[in-house]
């Protein structure tokens, strides 16, 4: 690599008509040969190095991951790069950004080994197998259990308790527009209040002194006063949109562990969120791609998510960690939406939430 | 940023100093000189924007003009329009209010460490907009200096983004305007006190008619600059700030609505042609003749209680506006013990990277050298060719290469992924991209410098060397080369500077296994956790460091010459 720079530091300072020919001899080093698979993810991806090492011994293909930007950013990234893509597999589009996705000829079908083993309510594309679901997660409002019971409030349970004058300027949300927790918050009381109703509430949340700031790590670990992040910054809202996950994620991080979460989940304001991955439509190394899939649904891989990504397995009998159970409550019944109706709504709600919420 | 500072000495030299230049058949060699900056420029920005602006307004192969109207109606668009241009106006009013004075100091007070302390109030300009914004926050932010002292925040407010806006534009108004200041003959000032004329009316009448122009084009600058302000806006606005360059940012990468995104480039390009336009205009405007002596003499050490007040005042105001949001961040960077930020950097197991952070440096080193290396080559061959007086082909091309310092650097990254992924230029998955992004900011800085000195140099020089049987490239080695090699130098450093921070367009293309150090210092501040931004802080403070050693050699290199550099 450093050789193939500064040679081309000297043809360029020689002068530009080589240009191309430097550009081909440094793709050479991007790792398209067929012995290394890509795989291109936003920057939560996380795994254990040694699973990943696994798959590489057994499979005998090297692993190359590239992350960048938060969700949404990695999903247009992906789509406005599809025709010479930067990877062979795309990982982390979700079900509220899914359509965007298949509309746009992302990616190529592919039924993975062990697909019959995930859950049919995961399976969003079961017609067509364009993508296959990785992970999922509940966006919830988490509490600061601290604050309700110094002030001797009961938390809110619901969405319509979050509107109540009890509540009056604790919750913290995220932009709608620039991220996935937020966007699901809306989208979970639009399926909760319908589509003539969720504006409705939303005057109400707005009146009721709802906080909105642009990104989850903000609002989780600068203005929520219930994780340790957010108690070291000041943070004063003791309600936040965030994941279920969240309160299991406090006490794994914690030094010493506590004996209980100092967070909880309002189990009645969750959305469901479902990760997929998918075979990329120009993919250079395809049989690799597929070969990469499969590990992602693969007991090994499923069972070393959770406590690198605080998500939940979609693979029956990937066991969950006791963490998970113990310090997190599931949530109930979590509101869900038709990936086709998001697709037809998500960017005029988006805009009616954008104006009557920040403007 | 000292583009208009030169072009200021342009004009000097032009009406003071280079002797007319005889009109003779150039104009085929200029055209060959143009060749090469022309296919860059066509190649590596004109259709890369057009890329992206094509794909967002044609849908299915058929223009959709019709969304243009659309997006203009849109009220909340209309809103970004107005707050846009009213931060600008109101950012580049606080800047001149605030930097008049300092270059009235600069210009005409003697005092120790001058110069080390002119090249720190030009760190700001050359520092990427991620470091200046996580710099404020520290500062004014949630748990940042002042909240912790008086319990002050304005993070979220207008505030911050305009005092950022000022703390990274101060040293355009001082650059500029102290330039030409500082050669301003005060001789005339005191014939018109002696004439019976008060200290102000002599200053009204006599020197700030001089100045206006420079005023005016530090204005144009400042304005340009806040007109289309990315990183400080993104990290201190939150989201209900929001700039004409964020929207785009916002509709491209967010929200996906390439036409409306391709809709608000547009606009960004005529609001920004505009802005050249008139820049230029107060260029030439410029173009009279003033009394000009030598910068050396007319500083000299303050006298009197006044005089030391204003330079008392200045000081501080450089300290609490640029020091100290500099300082913080050292502070910051530090507040692990036995360098433990810093110590981080070296270990690739915060799961952000492929790579340790540390590695970013060299990634950045390297990819500023390739740039420099362009824009020297492309700026240099653009200055060669704009050398020789020149029609109005000519200075339309000299403004076509003014263009991509205000067209919206997110545009050219994403015109970068969708323009440049084919052969015979697939350069998609090459590291090369990112040098070429970079040198697009560089090569106008690179013009600006390079040409009022080629403008300068006695064409009978060169006459006589052909005259005497010299080939036009030894002609350039041995008449040009000697008399420019410095400005050739500060050239390369200003180019190196800015390649180093460049940031909205390199976010796009640097690969995520070859981070640049913007990229690994946005990408730190986006992650939680003291040891994160304890990094960010640490990458940014070496960031820092970096430019200023690079500006005070400028600095170094500058004293000896009287003139511009």
């Amino acid at each position: 690599m450093h050789i193939t720079k500064k040679a081309t530091v000297l043809v360029v300072g020689l002068g530009l008509v080589t240009l191309s020919a430097c550009g081909s001899s440094g793709s050479g080093d991007s790792g398209t040969g067929s012995k290394t698979v890509t795989l291109v993810s936003h920057g939560s991806f996380a795994y254990s190095k040694d699973v990943l090492k696994a798959f590489e011994k057994e499979s005998g293909y090297k692993v190359k991951v590239l992350k960048s930007g938060d969700a949404g950013q990695a999903v247009n990234q992906a789509i406005l790069t599809k025709d010479n893509p930067q990877g062979d597999v795309f990982f982390g589009v979700d079900n509220t950004l899914l359509s965007r996705a298949l509309d746009n000829g992302l990616f190529q079908p592919y039924e993975a080994k062990g697909l019959d083993k995930v859950g049919a309510e995961y399976q969003l594309d079961q017609d067509e197998h364009r993508v296959t679901p990785i992970d999922s997660g509940d966006i919830c409002v988490n509490y600061d259990k601290a604050y309700f019971s110094k002030n001797k409030i009961e938390p809110p349970q619901s969405f319509d308790d979050l509107v109540k004058p009890e509540y009056k300027d604790l919750l913290v949300t995220e932009n709608a527009s620039t991220s996935s927790p937020g966007l699901g918050f809306v989208l979970g009381t639009a399926a909760k209040y319908g589509d003539d109703g969720w504006e409705g509430y939303w005057e109400k949340l707005k009146a009721n002194g709802v906080k909105v700031v642009d990104g989850w790590e903000q609002a989780y670990y600068q203005e929520f006063s219930g994780s340790t992040d957010g108690k070291k910054a000041g943070g004063d809202r003791p309600l936040v949109v965030s994941y279920a996950s969240s309160p299991p994620a406090e006490v794994v991080y914690a030094d010493p562990k506590p004996k209980t979460a100092p967070t909880g989940v309002a189990t009645g304001t969750c959305f469901r969120q479902i990760e997929f991955a998918g075979l990329l439509s120009n993919a250079k190394n395809a049989e690799g791609g597929k070969a990469l899939i499969d590990f992602l649904i693969s007991k090994k891989f499923q069972e070393d998510m959770p406590l690198n990504m605080f998500v939940y397995p979609v693979v029956e009998g990937a066991s969950v960690p006791a963490e998970f159970t113990e310090y997190g409550p599931a949530a109930k019944d979590p509101e869900t939406m038709a990936p086709e109706k998001i697709a037809e709504n998500r960017d005029q709600w988006v805009k009616s939430w954008t104006s009557l919420v920040l403007k | 940023m000292d583009l208009a500072r030169t072009e200021v000495a342009e004009a000097a030299k032009e009406t003071v100093a280079a002797p007319r230049a005889p009109r003779r058949p150039g104009s085929v060699a200029r055209l060959g000189l143009m060749v090469l900056p022309v296919v860059f420029f066509g190649v590596f920005f004109a259709h890369p924007v057009a890329a992206i602006v094509v794909r967002g307004l044609k849908a299915d192969g058929t223009w959709d003009l019709g969304r243009i109207g659309e997006v203009l109606g849109d009220s909340g668009i209309r809103h970004v329009l107005w707050f846009t241009t009213w931060q600008a106006l109101v950012s580049t009013a606080l800047t001149l209010l605030i930097a008049l004075p300092g270059a009235y100091v600069f210009a005409r007070f003697d005092f120790r460490g001058k110069e080390t302390l002119r090249a720190v109030v030009t760190v700001p300009f050359v520092l990427p907009t991620v470091v200046v914004g996580t710099a404020f926050l520290a500062l004014v932010g949630r748990g940042g200096l002042f909240d912790e002292l008086w319990g002050v925040r304005l993070d979220t407010t207008v505030w911050a983004i305009l005092l950022a806006h000022v703390f990274f534009n101060y040293a355009v108004v001082v650059r500029t305007v102290g330039g030409l200041w500082a050669q301003l003959d005060p001789r005339q000032e005191e014939a018109a006190r002696m004439l019976g004329a008060s200290p102000l009316a002599a200053w009204r009448k006599v020197t700030l008619p001089a100045l206006g122009p420079a005023v005016a084009a530090a204005a144009l600058m400042v304005f340009l600059f806040t007109f289309t302000s990315f990183g400080v806006v993104q990290i201190l606005g939150g989201p209900t700030f929001s700039t004409l360059e964020v929207e785009i940012y916002r509709q491209t990468s967010e929200i996906f609505d390439l036409a409306t995104a391709a809709v608000l480039t547009l606009v960004q390009f005529v609001a920004v042609g505009l802005i050249l336009a008139v820049h230029a205009w107060t260029v030439r405007r410029r173009e009279t003749a003033l009394r000009l002596v030598d910068a050396s003499l007319t500083a000299r050490r303050p006298r009197g209680a006044g005089q030391w007040a204003l330079l008392g005042g200045v000081l501080v105001t450089v300290v609490v506006l640029i020091l100290l949001p500099l300082g913080v961040l050292v502070e910051r960077s530090l507040d692990a013990p036995g360098f433990g930020y810093y110590k981080a950097l070296t270990s690739d197991d915060s799961g952000i990277f492929l790579v340790a952070p540390i590695e970013a440096v060299g990634n950045s080193l390297t990819y500023a050298l390739a740039a420099t290396a362009i824009a020297l080559l492309i700026g240099g061959l653009a200055a060669a060719a704009l050398t020789r007086r020149a029609g109005r082909l000519v200075r339309g091309f000299d403004a076509l290469l003014m263009l991509p310092l205000g067209v919206s650097a997110v545009t050219v990254g994403f015109g970068f992924l969708i323009a440049l992924d084919e052969p015979p230029l697939n350069l998609r998955s090459s590291w090369i991209l990112v040098p070429l992004a970079q040198a697009l900011v560089g090569v106008p800085f690179v013009v600006r410098i390079m040409l009022p000195v080629l403008r300068a140099v006695d064409e009978r020089l060169r006459e006589a060397a052909t005259v005497l049987g010299a080939s036009p490239w030894r002609v350039w080695r041995e008449v040009d080369l000697p008399m420019v090699r410095r400005a050739l130098l500060v050239a390369a450093g200003f180019a190196f500077a800015v390649s180093l921070g460049e940031f909205g367009a390199t976010v796009f293309i640097a690969r995520a296994d070859n981070p640049t150090l913007p990229v690994a210092v946005a990408r730190l501040l986006g992650r939680p956790g003291d040891l994160n931004y304890g990094q960010a802080m640490a990458l940014s403070t070496i960031l820092m460091v970096v430019c200023a050693v690079a500006l005070l050699v400028l600095e170094r290199l500058r004293t000896d010459r009287t003139g511009e550099f």
